[in-house]
């Protein structure tokens, strides 16, 4: 039961990864390419997060952390250029 | 006890890989950035956030550290989203407005704010 709703799970995050690539590719202007940017690493955090569980071991979630970190300070500083304060 | 916290992590999981699938759905066929941005960032932390806590009800010894990156996106997705939404307007993309341009109700507080920065800035100046 479990491994089904993994598999389910994981169907789900890859459609919604595959539509903001294609947001992120598309986009008209550069602030649609950041908005897709920041979606794109919340999932990539959750899909961290499960790699750890599928794959047992503890220190993804770590990385999942650092990452989300990054990704962060990342969308504030383009958001900060954007605005022409940089 | 087991089983219901494995079948809370379940039912959590399932949740968070809708919205999840949502806001990757809403940031593709939204008309708006803004439009785009509220698709995107809100659906986005709710899976997120439940995408992660059924991991930690799933295996409990890890929940705390699950908790922290809960907390942490909580904290961050709203500010990297306001952010974002102040950035767009500063740059001068105007919000998809169905009743015409005088619903744009952040105008007025936006222009009067700028013209406050200019005079302090000519006080400076002289």
């Amino acid at each position: 039961m479990l491994n089904i709703i993994i598999y389910i799970t994981l169907g789900f995050m890859f459609t919604g990864i595959f539509f903001s690539t294609l947001r992120f590719v598309l986009g008209p202007t550069a602030a649609d390419r950041t908005v897709a940017l920041d979606t794109l690493t919340t999932i990539a955090m959750a899909l961290l997060v499960m790699l750890s569980f599928i794959s047992n071991r503890f220190i993804y979630i770590d990385i999942a952390l650092v990452y989300g970190v990054l990704g962060f300070i990342g969308v504030l500083v383009i958001a900060r250029y954007l605005e022409g304060a940089l | 006890m087991n089983d219901i916290l494995t079948i809370i992590g379940m039912v959590l999981m399932l949740i968070g890989g809708i919205f999840l699938f949502l806001g990757g759905l809403g940031i593709f066929r939204m008309p708006d950035t803004y439009n785009r941005l509220q698709a995107g960032t809100k659906a986005t932390t709710l899976g997120g956030m439940s995408v992660i806590l059924s991991i930690g009800f799933l295996e409990p010894g890890w929940f705390v550290k699950t908790l922290v990156l809960v907390i942490f996106i909580a904290f961050s997705n709203p500010i990297s989203s306001h952010a974002l939404a102040r950035a767009n307007y500063k740059r001068g993309n105007k919000p998809f407005l169905k009743g015409g341009p005088e619903y744009d109700q952040y105008r007025e507080v936006y222009e009067k704010k700028e013209e406050n920065t200019e005079k302090v800035k000519e006080e400076e100046t002289a």
